[in-house]
């Protein structure tokens, strides 16, 4: 489904601030695969992401997306086949506009916008009962501005608004990491029911290794630029976070103790 | 009673200049507000309508047909505004400033030389004066058709699709890019229009004043903007459907009128509009800080006030 091979990404290129953010990356994703991606900070992981989405470019390096070559196509063309959730609640959603605002535009991803109008009256029935699967009260609320809503609503909504048109590939940028613990985890529930129901071929970032054991049927772990770990099936699900604990620290010599890796 | 009346006897013809600048208004409104971008471009594309309004007057042309070409002239520089910030990734200030800048060099070609009276030409102004014998009633009149015209046809815009990717692209252009919207074309679209709007404005202002000037256009970017800001502060207050926070930036254009001329009539010199205008400008929008810094000012007197009360 997702193949990126040999993608190469420096940030900052010949001034003293460079920074290998992927290094030969090789990564390999079958149709229905659920990965969940830990790593320390710098490790690459929303950078592999972004460069998946096609935010920047890479230096080297192909990625191919349902048999397609998309290393040069711009952000905009490639989101017809991506669905994408970011880490904050804020970037997934317009503030200013209504919640089935926001919902027509999700619902026109990989279209020709043109000049019908921007929400017809049957999306918006198909609207109510979408928010409804939320349990979140949002379906009497499609004119409210997306401002007025909380940091959970607004990524549940995005959840949502993501897998409207349904993407060839999910991308998950740590999209529970803004919330409170009690939120977090109705938006990972609301995660997998979705990505379940549709089936959806999904990479997930975390920080939580217990989620990322937990959730999904293959885990990678990176650490600066590079897939240091790749497990996935019986092997997966039999780990502990003690085995994660141990990998990181052989990888990057014992110096995990600072770093913003969570036990939870 | 003096100032009062001052004010109800600048109303008619400060209306009639205000709902012909006011296109121009609803113009920077698009691009300030709802592209949120502030484009510069519209000094150089007012004066760009006039000088291209007036030349085609000159030339012989329906007085209403070059207020087409006008619009397709403002069209074009709002267009290249675009491009400057969009595929040059020029920052979108100075985009605006390059474009006006050269405008100014555009607009003397355009016209031959500095300044294009209309006298004895066939206007707009000359055209309806069947509706009625005073020069202020025509222009009210066409004034009004034309906002009329353009808030609708803005209003139908921005409800579809490609519509609401515009307004969606001034939000969260983030968003707009990860549901597969381009961006770059939805900036250059609004600019387009709302460049295409001012030169429209600006053909309208030359013909009813009867000439065209290379200068004409200096200041509008903040004549508009005080417009805006003084509809906002003066009739939005709340939750409002789009056209008619499109009617209150109609009714700022012409309250700013009213505002300019009271203060000529108080004896403030016409040069010194500008600074008036810019003062009016920094001080809305600052409104936001003012109120944040006078809070505990009032908390203090509401509680010394409840305190006498008890």
């Amino acid at each position: 489904m997702l193949k990126i091979e040999n993608v190469c990404k420096t940030f900052n290129q010949g001034t003293v601030n460079e920074k290998k953010a992927l290094i030969d990356l090789n990564l390999h994703i079958k149709p229905g695969d659920f990965i969940t991606v830990i790593g320390g900070n710098g490790a690459g992981k929303s950078t592999m992401l972004n460069a998946v989405a096609g935010v920047y470019s890479v230096e080297s390096g192909s990625i191919f997306l349902d048999g397609q070559d998309i290393t040069r196509q711009p952000e905009h063309q490639r989101a017809r086949l991506l669905g994408r959730v970011f880490q904050d609640p804020m970037m997934g959603t317009a503030a200013n506009m209504g919640i089935e605002e926001n919902l027509a535009m999700a619902f026109r991803r990989g279209k020709r916008r043109g000049l019908s109008w921007g929400i017809t009256k049957e999306e918006r029935e198909s609207y109510v009962e979408k928010l409804k699967s939320l349990d979140l009260g949002l379906e009497n609320r499609l004119k409210s501005k997306v401002g007025l809503l909380s940091g959970g609503q607004r990524q549940a909504l995005t959840l949502l608004m993501a897998t409207l048109q349904k993407p060839k590939v999910l991308l998950l940028d740590e999209h529970t990491a803004a919330l409170d613990p009690k939120t977090a985890r109705k938006v990972l529930e609301l995660t997998q029911e979705i990505v379940t129901r549709d089936s959806l071929t999904t990479l997930m970032i975390t920080h939580n290794m217990k989620d990322a054991i937990r959730i999904g049927n293959r885990l990678i772990m990176m650490y600066e630029g590079r897939i240091i770990y790749d497990v996935e099936g019986e092997e997966k699900k039999n780990l502990k976070t003690a085995d994660l604990l141990a990998k990181f620290g052989t990888a990057s010599g014992g110096e995990f103790a600072n770093d913003r890796m969570m036990l939870s | 009673m003096g100032i009062l009346f001052t004010i109800l006897q600048a109303i008619p013809s400060a209306s009639s200049q205000g709902i012909l600048w006011s296109v121009m208004t609803i113009g920077v409104y698009l691009t300030f507000r709802i592209l949120d971008y502030p484009d510069l471009t519209v000094d150089g594309s007012f004066a760009l309508g006039g000088a291209v309004s007036a030349i085609l007057i000159v030339k012989g042309m329906d007085p209403f047909l070059s207020l087409l070409f006008a619009l397709m002239a403002g069209m074009l520089a709002g267009v290249a505004t675009g491009l400057l910030h969009t595929k040059l990734k020029i920052p979108g200030i100075l985009a605006g400033i390059l474009s006006m800048i050269a405008l100014y060099s555009i607009n003397i070609r355009v016209m031959g030389k500095a300044n294009m009276p209309l006298l004895g030409e066939d206007t707009i102004v000359t055209r309806l004066s069947f509706l009625s014998p005073s020069k202020t009633v025509v222009a009210l009149a066409l004034g009004i058709t034309v906002s009329v015209i353009v808030i609708a046809l803005l209003y139908w815009f921005f409800g579809t699709e490609l519509g609401c990717c515009i307004r969606a692209t001034g939000n969260n252009e983030y968003m707009v890019r990860a549901l597969g919207g381009n961006t770059d074309n939805m900036k250059i679209t609004g600019l387009f229009l709302s460049n295409g709007l001012v030169a429209l404005s600006g053909g309208m202002v030359a013909q009813q004043q009867g000439y065209a000037d290379v200068g004409m256009g200096t200041g509008t970017i903040v004549i508009g903007l005080a417009s805006v800001i003084i509809g906002e502060v003066v009739f939005g207050w709340g939750e409002h459907s789009f056209a008619y926070k499109l009617f209150t930036v109609v009714l700022g254009s012409i309250v700013y009128r009213v505002i300019i001329a009271v203060v000529l009539q108080l004896g403030l010199k016409s040069t010194d509009l500008k600074l008036l205008t810019a003062v009016i400008v920094a001080f809305a929008l600052a409104i936001p800080v003012i109120k944040q810094a006078l809070r505990p000012f009032f908390a203090a007197m509401k509680s010394s006030a409840v305190g006498k009360a008890g």
